[in-house]
């Protein structure tokens, strides 16, 4: 554990990327194959899950401290991550060399205590504390308590262990992606053997795009690009492999469940074949708005008037593994190709193919684009003919070309505290119209502002305070902003009964009095055009 | 909040009526009483100065000439009937916590303070009163400090170990105070030291007033290729100012309480926190209002609400007072 937090601690001391690569490297050299796995596991979301329940772990250490609870939850607010406001209260007392437990070897006994009572956790987690420093408490707590994010991306842990094992990168992301888990598996398994005895289920990793920087013309000659609608839905990859059949969302979580309507896929879709494409809802031959979906898949079970009201297809775009084989590095007009004969040969009603659209000029894309929202996708994507399928996020072959947003101006009315490296800054914010005399809520945004206006906001929220309700500050209805959103709903969510989809701040209206903000009857005007 | 009452809170700041002066005013008044040389406590446009001796020079360095009185600690001196007098508050060079006594009351405001010891500054005394003005810039239990020593291993061993890496240390802290508590530690045998010209002034203020400083060089006429194993101590800036092209490679420190948190420490994008504070910690605070005995508190900028609640839950007298002071600012771009 000593190794791991000094690992940490060392991640946190430096802003260059390649000082981190060889930080790991040199961890992994230092510690046994059970620790390299669990570090692997940590930085892929696998952390031991719903072992302890975080109101516990706020009452245990309110219990040592000795601090009213409210002010734990202060300080909490200011700190803005549980694991570190622990650490930092812990009475700090290192004794030295009294625990010299591995990683993995707390990882294991975490794991047994999932079943044993209230007392034994509570013993367990409290002579931790006290017997370790404030940097390996830090790195137990994030363990204990929420998602494991530590400023390491996976990009960072993927490159540093292509360098340790001398391997390609694209490998590893590949040997990483899927359902492993880190009890079950070992180092050597899962990254080390050459003859991978691969997992039926593993799907490969999403290649991303960017969103297209300056002008369409600059991509060059039309004729190399081939276009889609940009369907808004969730990203997803069906996988079709020894007559088994799997959903993988975008997040490398395994949805098949949810999705019972792509079972018949197991019957129409030939072995060794991978899909990626987007699950949509779908209804009347046209899409249905996110929202629906959104009602959908929140849920633990799918119901059957979910299946009534929002059923769901795939719009294939792309094909990853065909017989068996990876085909990624084929060209985009190759796969498209095979796709396409794919969808057509293997009739299903769930399954649709993503039409590449035809054009000769960029104007008429652009005309296209305009027309977004009346054709039910948020934009474009451009894919160049003759790259291969990436890993990641890259720039250059794929390029996202968004509709612009929907804009309303609305007042700042709620303030609190942001998180990580906003932490004890006001960076979230509440936005609300006006309903004749009233500001109605209709959003909450937290980005959109470069740093230097966050603070200008910051200080202005400190200075114009004038209710405090915990962590939340009403603020005196005065600073205007231009709130950018991709979607608009009816809900119960906010008192305007408004809800907006991807809001942000795109723009400080500091030209704007309170007064001029729109009003309720200009959302309900969008909701008419642009609601579901 | 305090009308009636010997000091009282006013748009311009703290003020004794009976004496007719302000303390650390931030508006232009006849009269003020200043705790320190910092900006947002010694501010431009007074009439009249009264600061500790080492404040003076500072003061008229940064705000033009000044009239300026001054006063050593321990020594009063009497207005219309209410004496004053200026008590180490251990913050910076020239630092005091003001007292004020008339007709038996005693009220101590202590402007910015800390009461662990370091290299270089006065150590903070305890002064008994029975109201008490603090500030509470940490004053959440999260923020606590190690001692001087340790933080001085630190400093000198991330210097090391980039000289190592064949790398210069840039480390920021703020001019006043901030910079020669960093060069009160360095181990001069560890490479070079070099410092910007902002702080260059005020070192030399500050060493003829008879303090002791390890020898600096400027780097702004320094050679690139002069420049190894160095240390270089500036103020923070937003920016990466042009001379920091001739220290590449380098890594960059930043000396304030607010690294203790790492979300702090990553807004500021620096590679290396030290948790180095001018102000008291949640330990410094409880214990320097324990030791002044004061009944009555006023808690000043930092996290005041809650401090005050958290004193009012001890059973003390407190309520937050909402002053212009700004402590150690969490991002500023300028050199305080």
């Amino acid at each position: 554990m000593k190794r791991f937090a000094q690992l940490i601690d060392q991640i946190d001391q430096t802003t260059k990327s390649n000082d981190r690569i060889k930080y790991i490297v040199d961890f992994l050299h230092d510690v046994n194959d059970e620790d390299k796995l669990w570090f692997v596991a940590l930085f892929s979301g696998k952390r031991p899950k719903g072992i302890i329940k975080t109101s516990l772990i706020k009452e245990w250490i309110v219990e040592i401290t000795n601090l009213p609870e409210w002010l734990f939850e202060q300080s909490y607010h200011v700190v803005g991550d549980l694991a570190e406001t622990i650490a930092l209260l812990a009475p700090d007392q290192p004794k030295k060399g009294v625990n010299q437990d591995t990683l993995s070897k707390i990882i294991f006994e975490l794991n047994t205590l999932k079943d044993k009572g209230e007392n034994a956790k509570k013993q367990f987690v409290k002579n931790f504390w006290l017997t370790h420093s404030k940097a390996e408490n830090f790195v137990f707590n994030k363990l204990i308590t929420g998602g494991f994010r530590i400023g390491v991306s996976q990009k960072t842990v993927v490159k540093a262990l292509g360098k340790f094992l001398d391997k390609e990168d694209n490998t590893i992301s590949h040997r990483l992606m899927g359902n492993w888990n880190p009890k079950e598996v070992s180092f050597y398994d899962l990254l080390v053997s050459e003859d991978a005895n691969d997992d039926n289920s593993r799907p490969y990793p999403f290649y991303l795009s960017y969103a297209l920087e300056g002008k369409i013309e600059d991509l060059g000659d039309p004729s190399d690009w081939q276009a889609e609608k940009k369907w808004d839905g969730i990203r997803g990859q069906i996988i079709k492999r020894d007559d088994e059949l799997f959903v993988w969302s975008r997040g490398e979580e395994l949805v098949t469940d949810k999705f019972p309507e792509f079972n018949e896929l197991k019957e129409n879709l030939p072995n060794g074949v991978v899909l990626d494409g987007e699950i949509i809802g779908w209804k009347n031959n046209a899409p249905l708005p996110f929202h629906n979906l959104q009602t959908r898949i929140g849920r633990k079970t799918v119901s059957k008037k979910h299946l009534e009201d929002v059923p769901i297809r795939l719009i294939a775009y792309d094909l990853l593994e065909f017989n068996n084989k990876d085909i990624r590095q084929q060209s985009t007009k190759e796969r498209r190709n095979l796709l396409e004969d794919l969808v057509k040969t293997n009739a299903s009603d769930t399954l649709l193919l993503s039409d590449a659209l035809e054009f000769n000029h960029w104007d008429e894309l652009k005309d296209i684009r305009l027309r977004a929202r009346e054709l039910y996708c948020e934009g474009l994507m451009l894919k160049k003919k003759y790259a291969p399928y990436g890993v990641g996020r890259k720039k250059g072959d794929w390029w996202k070309w968004k509709v612009d947003p929907l804009t309303i101006d609305a007042v700042l009315i709620y303030a609190m505290r942001g998180h990580g490296r906003r932490s004890n800054l006001y960076t979230d914010y509440t936005f609300a119209v006006w309903d004749n005399e009233e500001l109605v809520t209709f959003a909450k945004a937290y980005s959109g502002l470069t740093d230097q206006e966050f603070k200008e906001v910051d200080r202005f929220i400190k200075k114009n305070t004038v209710d405090r309700y915990g962590p939340v500050r009403s603020v005196k209805a005065e600073l205007v902003f231009e709130i950018a959103f991709e979607g608009i709903a009816k809900s119960g969510r906010h008192k305007s009964g408004i809800a907006v989809r991807f809001p942000r701040m795109s723009r400080w209206r500091k030209d704007k009095k309170a007064e001029e903000a729109n009003t309720i009857e200009d959302l309900h005007q969008l909701l008419n055009v642009y609601g579901g | 909040m305090l009308d009636k009452k010997l000091l009282r809170l006013t748009n311009k700041g703290i003020y004794c009526e009976q004496a007719d002066v302000y303390f650390d005013p931030w508006r232009p008044v006849d009269k003020a009483i200043i705790s320190h040389a910092h900006a947002d406590h010694a501010r431009k446009g007074m009439k009249h100065y009264l600061c500790h001796d080492h404040s003076a020079k500072i003061i008229n360095h940064r705000l033009g000439k000044s009239n300026i009185e001054t006063l050593p600690y321990g020594k009063s001196t009497s207005i219309n009937g209410v004496k004053f007098s200026f008590h180490p508050a251990g913050h910076v060079i020239g630092s005091a916590q003001i007292r004020v006594e008339y007709k038996g009351e005693v009220w101590v405001f202590t402007g910015d303070y800390k009461t662990e010891k370091d290299f270089i500054t006065p150590s903070f005394e305890s002064v008994k009163c029975h109201h008490l003005i603090t500030e509470s810039t940490f004053g959440l239990p999260v923020y606590q400090w190690e001692e001087e020593v340790i933080l001085a291993d630190q400093i000198n061993n991330w210097w090391k170990k980039n000289v190592a890496e064949g790398f210069n240390s840039v480390i920021y802290g703020y001019s006043l105070g901030k910079a020669q508590r960093i060069l009160s530690v360095l181990d001069s045998s560890i490479g070079p030291i070099y410092s910007h010209t902002a702080i260059n002034h005020i070192n030399e203020l500050v060493k003829s007033n008879g303090y002791q400083l390890p020898e600096t060089k400027p780097i702004a006429g320094a050679n690139k290729a002069d420049i190894k194993n160095a240390i270089i101590v500036c103020p923070p800036a937003m920016r990466e100012p042009a001379w920091m092209r001739k220290v590449k490679p380098y890594r960059t420190a930043m000396c304030s309480g607010w690294m203790a948190v790492r979300g702090a420490k990553r807004r500021r994008n620096v590679d290396k926190g030290f948790v180095m504070s001018d102000h008291a910690d949640w330990k410094g605070l409880n214990e320097a209002i324990e030791a002044s005995g004061a009944e009555n508190i006023y808690v000043t900028h930092g996290y005041s609400t809650i401090f005050a609640q958290w004193l009012s839950e001890k059973g003390l007298n407190a309520q937050p007072l909402k002053t212009e002071y700004e402590g150690e600012t969490n991002d500023s771009n300028t050199d305080e």
